[in-house]
């Protein structure tokens, strides 16, 4: 450190402003972190030269200009938003050598509705109708977090019972969303019969969705306090009919996909991130567990009730698109199980927390007493207060870590409400997962990263 | 500064209490949250130095970096003494895999000069976070390499997530075509 001979600063906090900052942190320090001030993990990212920093108006005078054959090494290239491989509305600047691309830069907010802002006007309890719309392909966990850091603040216990079928609804949504990555991924790769698989198995889950919650997608179920409705009568053999359905049915993607040559050189060695790069970047989810991390929330900081089922957490080793696509099929295997063991183990009990200031009165009460549809009408109007103070609750989603940020004022709706999007930070990786890669892979690295919009967006 | 000898010999937990007796974490005033997570409050002058004792500490990502406007709140989260509130506040947490925990740094950041140095070059992935941060909130980051609007079109004005940032009756603004 250039600091070695500083001044030993005073502690009073009176002089701290006046002191060195440098020395007055490092003095306050526990001597061995002090010696320890950590240059920076840029240096772990060789591939940083990767990432444009273009702004688009530069982008579109660049185009203006007049060809030169013998300067110009390089071609500026314009991808999406509207190109059916970028899953939505993500549109790319590449700039190519050829067909390799040099540099990439992401560029994001074609979807943007300003959800966070729409937040600050809903109450606690519509806030789930709010921000279930931001993953629409695993709409239950943004409920669930939603839920998890309204909870924190109020305060309150769900019973063992919505934990459980909170639990149950999410690993069915795990699947769903997977098997669409499934079916997205095949497209963008032209395995087509992959497409029709993917969503033929999806279809059912999201009739049982439609069943339990009322709706196929954007359900609004898990709400502060339990979930909306309990599970109907027969469930369970809904749910292990479809199991027995989809279980063969993953052994043939195996033989479909995973021994497939041309599927396998597609993939194989394309898009490979190390996990020191994954962890400077902030990336989760599968793409950090391709690394080989086993970092996952729901095994390493348990929610839910997540540590009383068994389940592994398939990792990857080499980090490429191959080992992201294997992931995510195993972890729909981890999830059949997560779920069996919900189906046997399914506590009995209330499906929400029986407290007065966060719950409804039963519909049959509100016919014989003023009291409780006064209470009924004021809990759906004007909602119920939330304690002053400030959460962060997250789950694992199946695209990685989703949190929600809370800050609350004291009163009905949530005074700032952040969502912190696995998606949107994932995004990072795409230059450095495209580098001098062909143009062709860079739709296999777009379609591995699985990005959704509408949460990068919001 | 490992050849000061005359260091107080202090433990190895970051969490300790200072001169003044209130509790002191990598340099900076530490609280517990409604959540019991730990929160630490930086000024804007230390939060690289902090930043950079946080990530040599074992915190190797930046799971979140946001800001919060608390141009309206009267009953705002607490903060220690000695921490003077000011209209923005950046926050950003960290995580620890090997020992599974959160650290969470909240930093005032005044009205009239809203800039806090840029974590870029300790956690790159702060990148989109900070320009998400910039757009939104009007909060500029020193040092960072791209500091862009990200989600708002880059010619819109204002910055949607301030208070002071009405809702409704906006003419929607659509870029020029040439």
């Amino acid at each position: 450190m250039a600091i070695t001979d500083a001044p030993q600063p005073d502690l009073d906090p009176a002089d701290a402003a006046t002191l060195d900052p440098v020395a007055l942190a490092a003095s306050t320090m526990p001597s061995d972190a002090a010696t320890e001030v950590h240059e920076g993990q840029l240096g772990l990212l060789p591939r940083i030269g990767s990432v444009m920093r273009m702004s688009e108006v530069q982008m579109a005078e660049a185009a203006d200009q007049p060809l030169d054959d013998e300067n110009d090494q390089t071609m500026l290239m314009n991808m999406g938003p509207s190109h059916p491989s970028t899953h939505g509305v993500l549109r790319l600047m590449l700039e190519l050598d050829g067909e390799t691309v040099i540099r990439s830069k992401p560029v994001v907010g074609y979807l943007h509705t300003g959800m966070e802002k729409t937040a600050e006007n809903l109450t606690y309890l519509q806030g789930p109708t709010n921000v279930t719309r931001m993953d629409y392909a695993s709409p239950l966990f943004n409920e669930l977090v939603f839920s998890l850091a309204t909870e924190k603040l109020l305060d309150v216990e769900v019973p063992e019972r919505a934990t459980w079928i909170r639990m149950l609804m999410c690993e069915m949504n795990r699947i769903s969303s997977h098997l669409l990555f499934m079916a997205t991924n095949g497209m963008d790769l032209g395995a087509v019969s992959m497409m029709i698989y993917g969503w033929r198995e999806r279809e059912p889950l999201l009739r049982f969705f439609e069943k339990v919650t009322g709706l196929r997608m954007n359900h609004n179920y898990i709400r502060p306090g339990g979930v909306a409705a309990d599970l109907h009568d027969g469930w369970q053999e809904d749910l292990l009919e479809y199991l027995e359905m989809l279980e063969p049915r993953l052994d043939e993607y195996h033989i479909l996909m995973n021994g497939q040559p041309i599927w396998r050189d597609r993939l194989q060695g394309v898009g490979v991130i190390n996990e020191a790069e994954c962890l400077a970047l902030g990336t989760t989810g599968p793409i950090l567990r391709s690394a080989g991390s086993s970092w996952d929330l729901r095994r390493d900081m348990p929610y839910l009730a997540y540590d009383q089922v068994d389940f592994a957490i398939p990792v990857g080793e080499y980090g490429d698109c191959f080992d992201r696509y294997a992931i995510r099929l195993a972890e729909i295997e981890e999830s059949i199980k997560i779920v069996r063991q919900c189906i046997e183990k399914m506590p009995s009990g209330d499906y929400r927390a029986q407290n007065k200031k966060v719950t409804p009165p039963p519909r049959g009460r509100i016919d014989e007493s003023m009291e409780a549809l006064i209470h009924h009408f004021k809990i759906f109007t004007e909602g119920f207060k939330v304690p002053a103070g400030e959460t962060y609750a997250a789950v694992e989603s199946p695209r990685g870590e989703l949190g929600v940020y809370i800050v609350s004022d004291g009163s009905s709706t949530p005074y700032r409400m952040h969502v912190r999007a696995p998606s949107f930070v994932n995004l990072q990786t795409l230059p450095h997962l495209m580098e001098n890669g062909l143009l062709a892979d860079a739709v296999a690295v777009i379609s591995s990263v699985d990005p959704i919009m509408g949460e990068v967006d919001r | 500064m490992a050849d000061e000898t005359d260091t107080p010999d202090e433990t190895a937990d970051p969490t300790e209490s200072a001169a003044s007796g209130a509790p002191v974490a990598y340099g900076a005033p530490l609280t517990l949250s409604t959540d019991d997570q730990r929160v630490i409050h930086p000024t804007r002058e230390q939060w690289l130095l902090v930043a950079s004792a946080i990530l040599a500490d074992g915190y190797r990502m930046c799971i979140d970096l946001t800001a919060v406007d608390f141009l309206t709140n009267p009953r705002r989260p607490e903060l220690p003494a000695g921490v003077e509130p000011e209209r923005f506040e950046v926050v950003a947490s960290f995580m620890n895999h090997q020992r599974r925990e959160r650290i969470r740094a909240r930093i005032q950041v005044p009205a009239d000069d809203p800039t806090v140095p840029s974590l870029t070059t300790l956690y790159p992935g702060a990148d989109y976070l900070e320009r998400e941060t910039y757009d939104m909130f009007g909060i500029a980051f020193d040092g960072h390499p791209d500091l862009s609007r990200i989600l708002m079109p880059e010619n819109w004005e204002g910055h949607p997530l301030r208070k002071d940032y009405a809702t409704g009756a906006i003419p929607v603004q659509f870029k020029e075509t040439n």
